[in-house]
């Protein structure tokens, strides 16, 4: 694909996602308004986070996909070819090796270091969105901090079932000012986001929205003194690789419902295999 | 066993080359041309090159050939390759009083100067199947006539002679582009307009005709609707002028309105404008109805809750190709975010089971 340039994106447009990216840096979860392009891929399918990693990348960067926690989940297998054809960068499913991973729907288990960038893909970067549908007025709110609104539904939750009924795309505090929607990471994934290494870019491509994290940012997942939040997974050791630390996917086995627990991080898993982690499926 | 599920790459491989398989069909039949498409498909081709935002029937032909006739994955095709295209520069306003009209008629004014023509309407035929097509579908000429010249003078012109319509004040600011700008609000006319020529069709169709039947109504009249080609003229700073560099089919619909007057507005017609590219008199008159409709404001009317007077409602939704994408990327995995509502849900259901049995105990 010699016919476009590197990583599809031309370099004006890159210099303007690149301005998004940092005001986004520089005033962290603030929603950066960007003036999103028509992706070879459709809206929805993470052309905000191509968007971002097509502004950041370098030709020598070494770029990882990950969806659900997977390498190989076709949406990721087409994004990383996208960027291996546009850009022709080198590509891996190595946490650590990577210098830019894109993402959807969760953070690696492995620790980020310092001189990787974190791009999530984001389908709603509005956090107050399903409070309020309106564009206008969630932005009026944000810019008064007024969170009421998001409070108020919290403490209902808790009225109404005993615990905040969010589990995913739980909302958080950066830096004691904007509340932002950390994409839908489970809420287990949550406590990852604040004191991070690496710096982490949030690309929202249909809703026209960057926003950022610096390395080392404070993040605060909300929660109620006596209701203090909690990152929940389930409770099953991986029967792969047996981590009892990491997220996990269930599996139906069987036609009568049997069950199985497997890491949502393959490459986590499959590192931990090789160092001769055994769990109780595994052959 | 489970085995982690690999060859994802080789799956995406073969899933494309059936596709392509299935989008040539049968070879026993002949291979679709581009310029049969562009031929005998052309309203299809228009509303690509509408949705699409490029004029280019060539390129419009290939994308419905390419996307098997799925129209919106044509418009795709189309958005996704401006998005590479170099921008050189602005034309100058095109003039569609010096259309080329093939169409042009007025249901306000029995007759008028320039004349009402039918061009190539469905509009009275009698929808019956031409089985005679199946057969064979060539067709004799039909008659013709030298075309008028001179300029076809606009109908809202005559009314506003008489100032009984609403001044359509002359504006020279340079409107805000919606493909290099993100769309903010809240949105001038030219923006909104700008938004609604690119909108879908259907949405577009299914908003006007909601203010038709009441929601938010501003009973129009199509005071004029014609199609044609207009000049495209581009000012070229090495020439000190500007030079004409091709041109283009176009629908313009003006709707005159009813408008009994508001706290700030006298009672006059009111104006709504659809301008589309090609033949697509359907989005035009469409696309008036809902500017009308979203002008509530401006003109000092109330906002009664209709879905079309809604600026946010409307222009946030109307784009097919962001609606159809965040529709279908539901198809994509979503295991992460289910295991963590599946957790939650057994969470909940074990606390209200264990509450249910301690009120049956007390």
């Amino acid at each position: 694909m010699t016919e476009y340039n590197f990583a599809y994106l031309d370099e004006q447009t890159k210099r303007m996602i690149r301005r998004a990216i940092l005001k986004g840096l520089a005033i962290p979860g603030y929603q950066v308004p960007f003036a999103s392009r028509e992706m070879p891929m459709p809206y929805g399918w993470g052309t905000g986070g191509v968007q971002v990693s097509a502004a950041v990348l370098t030709p020598k960067d070494t770029f990882k996909v990950i969806d659900q926690g997977a390498d190989d989940t076709t949406n990721a297998v087409s994004i990383r070819t996208f960027f291996q054809r546009t850009a022709g960068v080198a590509t891996t499913t190595a946490t650590s090796d990577a210098t830019v991973i894109q993402t959807r729907h969760r953070i690696p288990e492995e620790p980020l270091h310092e001189g990787q960038i974190l791009v999530y893909q984001v389908p709603i970067p509005e956090p107050l969105r399903f409070l309020e549908p309106r564009e206008s007025e969630t932005r009026k709110m944000h810019s008064l901090e007024e969170y009421g609104l998001m409070h108020v539904k919290l403490y209902e939750d808790i009225s109404r079932h005993g615990h905040i009924a969010t589990s995913y795309a739980y909302p958080v505090k950066v830096e004691g000012r904007y509340v932002m929607d950390p994409s839908p990471i489970p809420k287990f994934d949550n406590p990852k986001l604040g004191d991070m290494a690496a710096i982490q870019l949030f690309g929202a491509g249909r809703e026209q929205r960057i926003y950022a994290l610096p390395p080392y940012t404070q993040v605060v997942s909300l929660d109620f003194e006596d209701h203090p939040f909690e990152a929940s997974k389930a409770d099953h050791p991986c029967g792969m690789c047996g981590a009892t630390d990491s997220y996990l996917d269930e599996l139906i086995i069987d036609d009568l419902g049997g069950r199985m627990f497997v890491c949502s991080d393959t490459d986590y898993c499959e590192a931990r295999q090789a160092a001769g982690h055994k769990g109780k499926d595994a052959a | 066993m489970y085995v982690a599920v690999k060859g994802g790459e080789r799956a995406i491989e073969n899933a494309h080359a059936w596709l392509a398989e299935e989008r040539r069909g049968d070879t026993d039949i002949a291979e679709l041309s581009i310029a049969q498409i562009r031929a005998q498909l052309s309203l299809a081709v228009n509303r690509v090159m509408a949705e699409g935002s490029l004029y280019d029937p060539d390129l419009a032909a290939l994308a419905i050939k390419q996307a098997r006739g799925d129209l919106i994955e044509a418009i795709f095709l189309i958005r996704a390759y401006r998005t590479t295209l170099p921008r050189f520069g602005a034309s100058e306003p095109v003039d569609t009083g010096a259309m080329a009209c093939d169409r042009r008629i007025s249901a306000t004014f029995k007759d008028l100067p320039g004349g009402q023509v039918l061009g190539p309407t469905f509009d009275y035929t009698h929808r019956l199947l031409d089985f005679k097509l199946a057969a064979d579908g060539e067709v004799a000429d039909a008659p013709s006539r030298d075309a008028e010249t001179g300029n076809v003078p606009h109908v809202t012109e005559f009314l506003n002679r008489e100032g009984l319509i609403e001044e359509a004040p002359h504006d020279d600011t340079p409107p805000p582009d919606l493909t290099r700008e993100p769309l903010e609000m809240p949105a001038d006319r030219a923006l909104r307009l700008q938004a609604l020529t690119r909108a879908d069709e259907g949405f577009t169709l299914g908003l006007a005709y909601s203010t038709q039947r009441g929601y938010g109504r501003n009973h129009a009249f199509v005071g004029e609707l014609r199609i044609g080609s207009v000049p495209v003229e581009m000012d070229i700073p090495e020439l000190g002028f500007a030079v004409e560099i091709g041109e283009v089919i176009l629908t313009e619909c003006e709707t005159v309105n009813q408008f009994t007057g508001s706290k700030t507005e006298p009672p006059q017609f009111t104006r709504g404008y659809g301008l589309v590219f090609g033949q697509t008199e359907r989005k035009a008159i469409s696309m008036a109805l809902v500017d009308r409709a979203l002008r509530w404001e401006e003109l000092g009317e109330d906002n009664v809750g209709a879905p079309a007077q809604d600026a946010e409602f409307v222009l946030y939704h109307a784009d097919n190709i962001q609606a159809t994408g965040f529709l279908e990327h539901i198809k994509l995995p979503h295991y992460v975010d289910f295991q963590s509502e599946l957790e939650l849900v057994r969470k909940l259901r074990r606390e209200a089971g264990a509450q249910q049995v301690q009120e049956a105990a007390e």
